[in-house]
C-alpha cells in the first residue's frame, strides 16, 4: 500500500503540473529568476576573486636604466637580485626589445611613432622586470634596489627610477575597492536572494491558494494530510527540476554573451570558460536551490488550508 | 445512529445560526431537513462533518462525539460519510474517473478495485459515456451525478447531501431524488437539506423543520409545512 500510496502521489503531483499550465509556466519562469539569481552570484563570487589574485600576480617592480648603463653592469645586477631569497624570477629587457615592445604597443598612435623616428636614436633604456615569492616582500626589495645596496660604491648609479611605489598605490587602492565590492557583493547577495527566494515561495503560494477548494473536498471526502500534501510537494519539486534546467541551458548563451565582456573587464577572468568548468558545482547548487524551495514552500504554503 | 444533544452554533459576529437543537437520526432513515435560507439546514450539517465546532453541546456518531476526533479518526469517520453538495464540488483538474476514483484512493482501497467500482457506480448514476469528461464539460445535472457517484463509491454509512437540487432544473430534480431514494433503499442512511417543497412531497419520508435555529416540527409522515 505504501508504494501504490507514493506511485499516487507522484502521478498526481505530474498531472497537476500539466493540467495547470499557464500556472506552472509562471510558476516555473518566476522560479527561474531565483534561480537565475542563485547563479550568477555565484559568478560574481568567483570574478571577484580571480581578479583579486590577477591583481596580485600583476604586482611586481620595474626597474628602468639610464640609457647609458652597459648591459654587463646590468646583467651583473640581474645576478646579485637573482641572489636575494624574496626574488622569485628577474627578467631582463634590453634598450632594443624596450623599443620593440614600445613600438608594438603605439602601433596605431603615428605621432608618437614619428616623434620617436624623429628623435634618431633610441631613447628607452633596459628594464628588469622583478616578480616577488610573496606580494609582501616587494617593499623590501624595492628597498633594497632604492638604497643603492645593490651596485658597488664605486660604479655611477645606472638606475633611471624604480616603479614600484608608483604602482603600490593604485594596486593597494584596487585591493580595496574589490574587498569592499566583495562585502557589498555579499549583502547584495542576501538581500536579492531573500527577494527571490520569497518570490518563489508567493507564487508557489498563489497556486495552491487557487485549489483551496479543491483541498478542502479532498479533506472532506476524508483524504489523509500526507495524501493532500504529497502532490503539492512533488509539483514544488518538479517545478525546481524544470526551473533547474531551464536556467542551467539559458546560462550557457548568457555566459558565452557575456565571456568576451567580462576577459577584457576582469583581468582574463572568462565567465563562460569558469561556468563550463565548474559546471557541475553550479548546477548542483542551482538544482538543489530549486528542489529545495519548491518542495518548501509547497509543503509551507498548504498547511494553511489543511485546517477543516 | 446520530445524535445532536442540545446544540447551539453562535457564529463570531455572534449571529446565532442554532440553538439547543436536539435530533436523533436512526440507521438507515430518510431525514430531510427543511427550512427557509438561512434557517440553519447547512449550520447543522457542517457541525456533522466538523467543518465546524458547535458553541454549546455535542455530535454524536455511534457514541463517538465527531468533535474530539482525532486527525485520523476523523478522516476515517469521513470515509464512512458522503457528501453531496449544491455546488457540486468536484475537483476542476479531474476527469470524472478520477474525481470518483480520487475518493477511493483517500480511502486507501486498491487499484484493481478502483478499476472494478468506479465503473459500476458511474453506470448507477447513468453517467457511463462521459468518463472522460472534465468537470466544466458536463451540465449541472450530470456534474450532481457524479458527485452522488462520488459520495456513494466508498459505500458510506450516510449520505449527506446539502441542496443537491437548487441549481437544477425539474427533470434533473427529479432523477436526483429518485437516485438518493435509491441509495437509501438499499441501506444507507440519506439526510438530505432542502427547501423544495416538490421534492419533499414526492419522497413522503420524516421531515425535521427548522426556523431561526431551532427546530420547530419533526414530522415522520412527511408534509412540507413551512
Amino acid at each position: 500500500m505504501f508504494w501504490t500510496k507514493v506511485k499516487r502521489i507522484i502521478r498526481t503531483g505530474f498531472f497537476n503540473f500539466w493540467r495547470d499550465s499557464t500556472v506552472s509556466l509562471a510558476s516555473v519562469l518566476v522560479m527561474m529568476v531565483t534561480l537565475l539569481v542563485i547563479g550568477l552570484i555565484s559568478f560574481s563570487g568567483a570574478i571577484l576573486n580571480t581578479t583579486l589574485v590577477e591583481l596580485k600576480n600583476k604586482i611586481d617592480i620595474n626597474v628602468t636604466f639610464v640609457t647609458s648603463a652597459e648591459e654587463e653592469a646590468i646583467l651583473e645586477l640581474k645576478h646579485t637580485i637573482e641572489s636575494l631569497p624574496e626574488v622569485s624570477l628577474v627578467t631582463y629587457v634590453s634598450r632594443e626589445e624596450a623599443l620593440t615592445l614600445f613600438k608594438e604597443r603605439h602601433a596605431s598612435d603615428q605621432s608618437i611613432l614619428s616623434a620617436l623616428d624623429e628623435l634618431g636614436e633610441n631613447p628607452l633604456g633596459a628594464v628588469l622586470n622583478i616578480k616577488a615569492r610573496d606580494p609582501a616582500q616587494y617593499a623590501s626589495v624595492a628597498e633594497f634596489l632604492e638604497g643603492g645596496n645593490a651596485l658597488s660604491p664605486d660604479t655611477v648609479n645606472i638606475i633611471d627610477r624604480v616603479n614600484y611605489f608608483q604602482n603600490k598605490a593604485a594596486i593597494d587602492k584596487l585591493t580595496r575597492v574589490i574587498s569592499s565590492a566583495d562585502k557589498l557583493g555579499f549583502a547584495l547577495t542576501i538581500f536579492l536572494a531573500t527577494i527571490s527566494i520569497l518570490i518563489a515561495f508567493n507564487t508557489i503560494r498563489l497556486t495552491i491558494y487557487l485549489a483551496r477548494d479543491e483541498i478542502s473536498v479532498m479533506r472532506l471526502v476524508g483524504a489523509s494530510m500526507t495524501y493532500i500534501q504529497g502532490p503539492f510537494v512533488v509539483l514544488g519539486v518538479i517545478y525546481g527540476v524544470v526551473a533547474g534546467i531551464s536556467t542551467l541551458i539559458l546560462l550557457l548563451p548568457l555566459t558565452y554573451w557575456l565571456g568576451g565582456t567580462t576577459e577584457s573587464f576582469f583581468i582574463g577572468f572568462n565567465i563562460f570558460s569558469y561556468y563550463l568548468r565548474h559546471f557541475l558545482e553550479i548546477a548542483f547548487i542551482i538544482m538543489a536551490s530549486g528542489i529545495f524551495i519548491g518542495a518548501l514552500s509547497s509543503a509551507l504554503a498548504i498547511r494553511k488550508y489543511l485546517k477543516v | 445512529m446520530i445524535v445532536f444533544d442540545r446544540v447551539s452554533k453562535v457564529y463570531p459576529d455572534s449571529s446565532v445560526a442554532l440553538e439547543e437543537v436536539t435530533l436523533s437520526i436512526e440507521p438507515k432513515e430518510f431525514v430531510s431537513i427543511v427550512g427557509p435560507s438561512g434557517a440553519g439546514k447547512t449550520t447543522l450539517l457542517k457541525l456533522f462533518l466538523a467543518e465546524e465546532k458547535p458553541t454549546e453541546g455535542a455530535v454524536y456518531y455511534e457514541s463517538a462525539n465527531i468533535h474530539s476526533l482525532t486527525k485520523k479518526e476523523m478522516d476515517i469517520f469521513r470515509r464512512k460519510v458522503g457528501m453531496v453538495f449544491q455546488d457540486f464540488r468536484l475537483l476542476p483538474n479531474k476527469t470524472v474517473y478520477e474525481n470518483i476514483a480520487f475518493t477511493m484512493e483517500a480511502a486507501g482501497r486498491t487499484d484493481e478495485e478502483i478499476e472494478s467500482d468506479v465503473p459500476h457506480v458511474l453506470e448507477l448514476v447513468d453517467l457511463t459515456p462521459k468518463v472522460w469528461n472534465f468537470p466544466h464539460e458536463l451540465s449541472g445535472g450530470e456534474k450532481q451525478r457524479v458527485a452522488i457517484a462520488r459520495a456513494l463509491v466508498n459505500e458510506p454509512d450516510i449520505i449527506i447531501a446539502d441542496e443537491p437540487t437548487g441549481n437544477l432544473d425539474p427533470a434533473n430534480t427529479y432523477d436526483i431524488v429518485q437516485i438518493l431514494k435509491k441509495i437509501n433503499d438499499l441501506g444507507t442512511t440519506v439526510i438530505l437539506a432542502t427547501h423544495n417543497k416538490g421534492i419533499i412531497d414526492l419522497l413522503k419520508r420524516r421531515v425535521v423543520a427548522i426556523e431561526h435555529g431551532r427546530v420547530v416540527r419533526d414530522d415522520k409522515s412527511g408534509k412540507y409545512f413551512v
